[in-house]
């Protein structure tokens, strides 16, 4: 029955020791053409340019040094604009769902879901502090990270009143809430308006 | 099949991340001070209009709009 069973592991590893799993937003380093596709073209097709791949467009990104650099290259991206494009800074902090995550250079790979807090960029002895609504950060084992937020202001866009106001209609509505869609939608409006508060305080 | 680690309260209540994160952006934009919070909110307005297709007929369409005034 387990005749197999040896073969299959032997090959199960092998295959795990083959390929390094890689980030889907990793770009490898050597973006190659296919050359036999680009010859084919040219054969066929000689007066238009053989069709840009994905990877074309893309920079690569610089492989894993040996030793740590100096600096954190961010990328903090919204939906509808780039905030930080390849920004070299010394540290951010990220208001991760485990708790508050510090990013040095070198930075263990890791994926973290954003919640609702204050996302801070160091650089040197400035401080550039954004609200982040919720989001993702990907960082990478090169010293890359990318922070992926639905929205995010500077702390002084927020207008106190309003959050205030905000606390308490939702600290209401969680009381008087009857079904769990919500209950759940006036908790959110809790931790939101919380975050938001402490932000502004602390 | 999901994992049966222990789900953030909104998903239990049969919230996707989707609606979670939207709803956690939408009251951020509405604690902002003016202009931001008119600028951010013209932002998220959506506006199509729908037609069903009925035997090969397109009938006639619906639109839907966050403009108050259509």
């Amino acid at each position: 029955m387990f005749r197999q069973a040896p073969q299959l592991m032997a090959r199960a590893t092998t295959v795990a020791m083959r390929c390094r799993r890689l980030f889907s937003t990793d770009v490898p380093v050597e973006a190659s053409a296919d050359s036999t596709f680009v010859e084919a073209w040219r054969k066929l097709i000689p007066n238009i340019e053989p069709p840009k791949t994905p990877s074309s467009f893309m920079t690569p990104r610089p492989s894993t040094p040996a030793s740590i650099p100096t600096k954190l290259t961010v990328n903090f991206v919204l939906p509808y604009s780039s905030q930080l494009s390849n920004k070299e800074v010394d540290m951010v902090i990220i208001p991760a769902t485990t708790g508050l995550m510090g990013v040095l250079p070198g930075h263990v790979a890791t994926i973290a879901e954003l919640k609702p807090g204050v996302f801070s960029v160091h650089e040197g002895n400035d401080v550039t502090k954004y609200f982040v609504s919720s989001g993702f950060a990907f960082i990478h084992a090169n010293s890359f990270a990318d922070i992926i937020a639905v929205e995010a202001v500077p702390l002084d866009h927020i207008d106190p009143s309003l959050v205030h106001k905000g606390l308490a209609d939702f600290t209401q509505k969680l009381n008087s809430a009857s079904t769990d869609l919500e209950k759940a939608e006036a908790q959110i409006g809790v931790d939101v308006h919380s975050a938001l508060n402490s932000a502004l305080t602390g | 099949m999901a994992s049966n680690a222990a789900v953030p309260f909104w998903r239990a209540a049969g919230m996707t991340y989707i609606t979670y994160s939207n709803i956690c952006a939408n009251m951020v934009r509405n604690c902002l001070k003016e202009p931001y919070k008119s600028e951010a909110l013209a932002r998220e307005k959506v506006h199509f209009s729908v037609a069903k297709w009925v035997d090969g007929k397109p009938q006639k369409p619906i639109v839907r709009s966050d403009d108050p005034e259509e």
